[in-house]
C-alpha cells in the first residue's frame, strides 16, 4: 500500500482547509449559532417540549446533521473536482496509487473536516443549551458513518460534475430540502398521517432520527434501522466509486 | 532475461481509439534505450500526447502492450508509474500552494518518504530555491514550467516525459530548459520529449521520431536522419556566363541559372557527396572558372515538413524507400 501517497493527498486537502478557514469552519459555526438564537431561544421558548426535550435541545442533532451532510458533500466533491478543473488531476492519475488509496486520501480528509465541524457545532450548541448525550458511542458511529457516506457521495459528484453549477446543484436542490424535511426541526409525530408516511421515504430522516436517539433516546424510526440504512448507503456509494475508477468514467479517457 | 539489453521503454502495437471514434494511435511500436533523449515531432493532433498519456496511465489504450524497465504498465502499474515522471504540456499547478509544498506533495504521492534535502537539491538546480515559499500563482510562466519539472523529478524517476516543455516560452528560457535536459541526461535519466520546435529536437535529442496521424512515420538517430534524408546543395558562382552545360558535365545533376552565372548541384544522400571532387575536376577540364562556392544543408525542419507534408502512407513509403 502506498501510505505516503495517501498521506500526501490527505495533508494536501487538510492544508486547503487551513487556507480557507473562514469558509470551511467559521461560516458554518456562525450560521448554526444563528439557528440556535432564532429557533432555540426566540421561537423555541414559545414551543412546548418535544418528546420531553426542550425545543432548543431537540434541534441540535438535526443542525449537526445538516452541517455534517452539506460539509461532507462539499468537501468530498470539491477535493476531486478542483484538480479536474485546473488540470492537476493528471498527477493523481499517473501516480502509483490505487482507487482505494485515492479514496482514502480525499474522502479521509473530507470526513476529518466534516467531523471536526460537527464537534465544533456540538460545542457551540452547548453554549446555548444544556446538552446530554445518552449514547456517545452510538452518536459517534452515526457521525462517522454519515460523514464517510456523504463524503463518498460528494466524491462521486465531484467526478460527475463538469462545472461549478453541477457541483452545487445536488447539495442545494436535493440535500438541503431533504434535511429540512427530514425532521431537523420537528418530530414526524407533529405531521398529519399522510405526510408521516411520505417522510419515511426521506433517507435523511433515518440519519437525524438515529442521531437524535443517541442524544435523547427519542426517535421517529428504530435506531438499528437507521444504522442499517446509513451502512447500506455507504456500501452503495463505495461500490459506485469503485466502478468509476474501474471504468475510468470522466477521469481516464 | 538479459536486463542490460532490455529497453527501458517498450511499446508494442499500441492502438487508441477515443469514444468519439477518432483513432489517435495506430499500431505504434517503439523501443527506447536507457539514457537516451528521444524527441517526438509531429503536428497538432498527431498523437504525441496520447502516446505519452497512455504510457503514464492517464489514457487507457484500446489495445497493445507497454512495458517500462520490463514491467507491464497495467499489471505492475505501481512499479512503472514510480519509475516515470511527467511534465504536462499545460501549466497545470495548484495556484495557492507554495513551491516547496507542491513539490513535496508530488514526492509523497509517488510513494517516496519526505526528503527535504532532495527537494532542496532539485529546487536549487532549477533556480527555484529562492522562491520555495512563494505561492505558485505569483510565479512567471517560465517559473511555473520549472515547478512542473521539479514535481516530475521529486520522486527520482528513471524516465522523464516532457510534453512540449518549451511551448510558449522565450528563447532564453528555452535554452535554459535544454541545459536542464542535458544535465538530467548526465544523471542517467531517460528523456522522451514531444515538441513542435525542430530546433529543439536538433539541439538536444539523440534520436528523433516523427509521428503523424497516430503512426510513427520515422524513428531514427538524429545524425543518421540528417545524413540519410537531408539534402545538400552546392552553389557555384561563375566568372563568365555559361550558355549551356558542356556534355562532359551532364552526368551531374546540375541546374544552370537563367542568367548563366550560377550552377546548383543538389546532392540527395550522403553517399553522393563523394561526387563533389569529380564535379570540380570536370569544371576544371571544361575550363569553367568560378569565383565563389557555397553549400547549404537541409535542416531537420525541412525533413520534417517533407515527411508530414503528404499523407502518412506516402511519408512511410518515402522513408522505406530510403
Amino acid at each position: 500500500m502506498n501510505v505516503d501517497g495517501v498521506l500526501a493527498i490527505y495533508r494536501f486537502e487538510m492544508s486547503r482547509t487551513r487556507r480557507t478557514l473562514i469558509q470551511s469552519i467559521v461560516a458554518p459555526v456562525i450560521s448554526t449559532s444563528l439557528y440556535f438564537i432564532v429557533f432555540g431561544a426566540a421561537i423555541g421558548s414559545r414551543i412546548q417540549e418535544v418528546g420531553g426535550v426542550s425545543y432548543g435541545a431537540f434541534i441540535v442533532p438535526g443542525l449537526i446533521m445538516l452541517n455534517l451532510l452539506t460539509n461532507s458533500i462539499s468537501n468530498g466533491s470539491f477535493g476531486i473536482y478542483f484538480p479536474k478543473f485546473v488540470g492537476t488531476v493528471y498527477e493523481i492519475l499517473s501516480a502509483p496509487v490505487s482507487t482505494l488509496e485515492i479514496v482514502l486520501g480525499y474522502v479521509g480528509a473530507a470526513v476529518s473536516k466534516a467531523l471536526l465541524l460537527g464537534f465544533i457545532i456540538l460545542l457551540t450548541a452547548s453554549l446555548f443549551i444544556e446538552l446530554r448525550i445518552a449514547h456517545p458511542l452510538i452518536m459517534l458511529a452515526f457521525l462517522i458513518l454519515t460523514a464517510i457516506s456523504f463524503s463518498l457521495l460528494g466524491f462521486i459528484l465531484g467526478i460527475w460534475a463538469d462545472n461549478f453549477e453541477q457541483l452545487s446543484v445536488v447539495p442545494a436542490l436535493v440535500i438541503t430540502p431533504l434535511v429540512f424535511l427530514g425532521g431537523s426541526f420537528y418530530s414526524t409525530d407533529m405531521l398529519p398521517p399522510f405526510w408521516q408516511t411520505v417522510s419515511l421515504f426521506n433517507p435523511v430522516l433515518y440519519l437525524i432520527s438515529g442521531l437524535r436517539w443517541s442524544f435523547y433516546e427519542i426517535s421517529d424510526v428504530n435506531v438499528f434501522v437507521s444504522l442499517g440504512s446509513v451502512l447500506l448507503f455507504l456500501l452503495i456509494c463505495f461500490s459506485i466509486v469503485v466502478c468509476i475508477f474501474k471504468t475510468g468514467y470522466k477521469l481516464r479517457s | 532475461m538479459n536486463a542490460v539489453a532490455e529497453p527501458i521503454l517498450k511499446i508494442e502495437n499500441l492502438c487508441k481509439t477515443y469514444s468519439g471514434g477518432s483513432q489517435a494511435l495506430k499500431n505504434v511500436s517503439l523501443d527506447i534505450e536507457k539514457g537516451e533523449i528521444v524527441a517526438l515531432l509531429g503536428p497538432n493532433g498527431a498523437g504525441k500526447t496520447t502516446l505519452i498519456s497512455s504510457i503514464c496511465g492517464i489514457v487507457r489504450p484500446t489495445s497493445g502492450h507497454i512495458t517500462v524497465a520490463g514491467f507491464d504498465i497495467v499489471n505492475d502499474y505501481r512499479k512503472t508509474r514510480s519509475l516515470i515522471g511527467l511534465v504536462p504540456q499545460e501549466l497545470t499547478t495548484d495556484s495557492f500552494e507554495t513551491v516547496f509544498n507542491t513539490v513535496s506533495f508530488s514526492r509523497g504521492l509517488f510513494g517516496r518518504r519526505p526528503d527535504p534535502a532532495h527537494i532542496e537539491r532539485i529546487l536549487t538546480s532549477l533556480s527555484l530555491w529562492d522562491r520555495k515559499d512563494s505561492k505558485i500563482i505569483t510565479l512567471s510562466g517560465g517559473m511555473k514550467r520549472r515547478v512542473l519539472i521539479a514535481k516530475a523529478l521529486s520522486h527520482e524517476p528513471s524516465v522523464l516525459f516532457l510534453d512540449e516543455p518549451t511551448a510558449g516560452v522565450d528563447v532564453s528560457l528555452r535554452k535554459d530548459m535544454w541545459k536542464i535536459v542535458s544535465e538530467l541526461r548526465e544523471s542517467g535519466v531517460t528523456i522522451i520529449l514531444t515538441t513542435h520546435y525542430i530546433e529543439e529536437a536538433e539541439e538536444i535529442a539523440d534520436r528523433v521520431g516523427v509521428i503523424n496521424h497516430g503512426e510513427i512515420v520515422l524513428m531514427e538517430d538524429k545524425q543518421t536522419l540528417i545524413r540519410k534524408l537531408g539534402q545538400k546543395q552546392l552553389f557555384l558562382d561563375l566568372f563568365e556566363p555559361l550558355q549551356k552545360l558542356p556534355a562532359s558535365l551532364t552526368k551531374f545533376a546540375l541546374d544552370l541559372s537563367e542568367n548563366g552565372m550560377r550552377l546548383t548541384y543538389t546532392l540527395g544522400t550522403y553517399e553522393q557527396r563523394t561526387d563533389i571532387a569529380a564535379l570540380l575536376d570536370g569544371l576544371k577540364t571544361a575550363n569553367i572558372a568560378f569565383r565563389d562556392l557555397q553549400t547549404a544543408q537541409s535542416s531537420l525542419e525541412e525533413i520534417f515538413v517533407n515527411l508530414v507534408g503528404g499523407s502518412s502512407n506516402t511519408s512511410t513509403a518515402k522513408v522505406a524507400e530510403r
